[in-house]
């Protein structure tokens, strides 16, 4: 129960040691405050213990009870198109309160996107079924919130909120592999 | 002890809305998940009904009918359903309380409420695949999709 799947592949969007054998997932969704406050450990986890591990990022949108967490995974796939993933990521998350349509074209105006593509991108039947993909792969996986994190393939039951939750885990796991 | 596969599913006839009853035999020819849970209004970002509802469209996609199904009143659950934007009904087991979930076995009688377990009938009303899980823990969609896929697969 509960393994991830499909593996990652160079479809998702990555950070630190992609040659690392340790590898974190995380099923978010761009309007969750459960994910916004997981985003800050992970920022940290990755600029502390990046040479360790990888982190991908997948869609997890709740569209029903996030009005804006389509348009925002949207926006920052299509800020990926114009290898800007990251940015747009941060950007939301960090500023996760003033979520709406106008303030995703901003930010795409602040990290000084391409407007023309941007808006034709965010639009396009290609990132949505991205996004769907995404969304299926959790649920296929045994998402039931978010965030859900999956460390080399297996679902994170020892998450906490903490910063130390997901350190130890790293930990564990490459001292695991150690041997 | 939940019924298992090879179960013919009891039936049942409750209320979805304040003034409209469904039933099971209604169903009939056509794929039905029946998820008890215990309660209306728990917490935690995307949790079991809510994320259900997001994932209606993969359930759709075997033509399944998706049912909740709480101790919950018909008022109540109208209330919940309304507040998280639901798309599927939800049952009140409710007068007299229990009934439904105690014949499908997943009645907790301390608590008096459902006991958080999964049913997936087939086409002729039978229960191919049912789990109980904890009640503090959100069973997520793989297991009924998993489910679904295999009946889906056994009529080809």
């Amino acid at each position: 129960m509960s393994r991830l799947k499909p593996e990652v592949s160079a479809a998702d969007h990555h950070q630190g040691n992609v040659k690392a054998s340790i590898i974190l997932v995380e099923y978010g969704d761009l309007q969750c405050p459960y994910c916004r406050r997981a985003h800050p450990l992970i920022k940290r986890l990755v600029k502390e213990r990046g040479n360790d591990f990888q982190f991908v990022f997948r869609n997890f949108p709740l569209r029903e009870i996030h009005p804006y967490a389509n348009a925002a995974a949207l926006a920052a796939e299509a800020a990926g198109k114009q290898g800007k993933y990251w940015e747009m990521h941060d950007m939301i998350y960090e500023e996760q309160d003033k979520l709406g349509p106008d303030f995703l074209l901003l930010l795409a105006h602040r990290i000084k996107l391409d407007m023309t593509k941007f808006n034709s991108d965010s639009k396009s039947e290609e990132l949505q079924n991205k996004i769907e993909s995404d969304f299926e792969s959790g649920i296929r996986s045994g998402v039931n919130g978010t965030p859900t994190f999956y460390l080399n393939g297996f679902k994170l039951l020892t998450y906490d909120e903490t910063y130390k939750s997901l350190a130890d885990a790293i930990q564990l796991e490459s001292e695991m592999k150690a041997h | 002890m939940i019924l298992s596969k090879g179960t013919i599913a009891p039936g049942f006839e409750l209320f979805a809305t304040p003034d409209r009853k469904i039933s099971l035999a209604e169903l009939k020819g056509r794929p039905v998940i029946l998820a008890f849970y215990p309660a209306d209004w728990s917490p935690v970002c995307g949790d079991q009904m809510g994320l259900y509802n997001e994932t209606l469209k993969l359930f759709g996609k075997y033509n399944a009918q998706l049912i909740g199904i709480s101790v919950d009143s018909k008022w109540c659950h109208a209330a919940f359903s309304e507040s998280r934007n639901l798309h599927f009904p939800l049952l009140a087991d409710f007068a007299p309380k229990g009934t439904v979930s105690r014949l499908y076995g997943a009645y907790d009688e301390t608590d008096e409420e459902s006991e958080r377990a999964l049913f997936v009938i087939d086409e002729k009303g039978i229960i191919q695949w049912s789990y109980l899980s904890p009640d503090e823990i959100n069973p997520g969609a793989d297991g009924i999709l998993d489910a679904l896929e295999e009946l889906s697969l056994v009529k080809i």
